[in-house]
């Protein structure tokens, strides 16, 4: 392992667990919560995962065709599946396994 | 030890276990197929601990990213992680010496677990704990096994790191099935696509993230009023 590798990894580990820490940093046993950011921790985890769904989903624009193809496909796989057996795993290894198929596709 | 709650944390943490396994095998492939060898991709399970960010950190590796830009992204892509640790603030405090260890281990998939125990139950404490190391354990394992397994296999993996994109989906889903939970998540793939658009998939996530932010905080202040 290099040095440069492990400093990514050590940079990468500092800011992870300052976000983690973040909350029982700021609000000490005397310090109550405002609202507003507690409502906002409720809302927020369903926002992040669809803004992560996009994430992924992020090089569509620019190749619509050789990327955004096989990536909905294999979204499609994942949900449909998803919705019909509720297998986390089942839908993961089908969707996953589907799109490294179709992006051998000579598109 | 209590075992009551270690059963039903083994049993809350079943799904976890069977994702988990398949998602950091899938992070282990690929930093093999990058050429770190087990101990590296192990370190990082160990010490960073989060499941997108991991699949990124790879690409940051092995593309030469400075450290600049390392921590920006995984500031940007773990801010979420602030607002799990916002939600059990009070939770984690009566922990006790725990704590420290809550804190440090809270992942999308533990947060969920956590937010489905039912708040009367006297082994709630004991589940979390329980739950959080357990999800550890499935994810440093699978980590070692797809960074050995990878190195030896003889077929072509591009296109594993997919089963990240399929994880979001699916827990997408899961939070779609609970109709309150809708108007946050059209807000944040709203904003996010409109983002990706203007900014680029290279910068679009930090103005994604922080317009959500906002928009939610007025949308909720807006929703007490009506109320």
């Amino acid at each position: 392992m290099t040095m440069r590798t492990f400093y990514v990894i050590l940079v990468s580990a500092v800011c992870t667990l300052t976000l983690r820490a973040l909350p029982f940093v700021l609000f000490r046993k005397d310090k109550a919560m405002p609202a507003w950011l507690s409502r906002l921790g409720e809302t927020l985890p369903s926002a992040i995962m669809a803004v992560l769904v996009v994430y992924c989903l992020k090089d569509i624009p620019a190749q619509p065709i050789k990327t955004g193809v096989p990536q909905l496909l294999g979204v499609a796989i994942v949900a449909l599946t998803y919705r019909w057996k509720r297998n986390t795993l089942l839908s993961i290894a089908l969707g996953t396994v589907g799109y490294m198929l179709l992006i051998h596709l000579p598109l | 030890m209590n075992k009551r709650a270690l059963k039903k944390a083994l049993k809350q943490s079943i799904p976890i276990l069977c994702s988990y396994v398949f998602i950091s095998m899938a992070y282990g492939m690929l930093m093999a197929e990058n050429g770190y060898p087990w101990y590296v991709a192990l370190l990082a399970s160990v010490i960073v601990y989060t499941g997108a960010f991991q699949f990124v950190l790879v690409s940051l590796l092995a593309g030469g990213a400075s450290l600049g830009l390392v921590a920006v992204t995984a500031l940007l892509m773990n801010s979420r992680q602030t607002f799990y640790s916002l939600s059990f603030v009070s939770d984690f405090r009566a922990m006790g010496r725990r704590m420290p260890y809550m804190v440090y281990t809270m992942t999308d998939e533990s947060f969920a677990v956590n937010c489905s125990l039912e708040c009367d139950d006297p082994d709630r404490q004991d589940v979390m704990f329980y739950v959080a190391i357990l999800c550890r354990i499935y994810w440093l394992l699978g980590t070692v096994l797809g960074a050995v397994v990878g190195q030896s296999l003889p077929f072509d993996l591009t296109g594993i790191d997919f089963c990240m994109t399929a994880l979001f989906v699916i827990l997408l889903m899961d939070q779609w099935a609970h109709p309150e939970r809708r108007k946050p998540a059209l807000v944040g793939g709203g904003i996010a696509m409109i983002c990706l658009l203007i900014f680029g998939s290279g910068s679009f996530m930090l103005p994604a993230l922080l317009i959500t932010s906002a928009v939610l905080v007025i949308l909720n202040r807006w929703e007490v009023k009506q109320a």
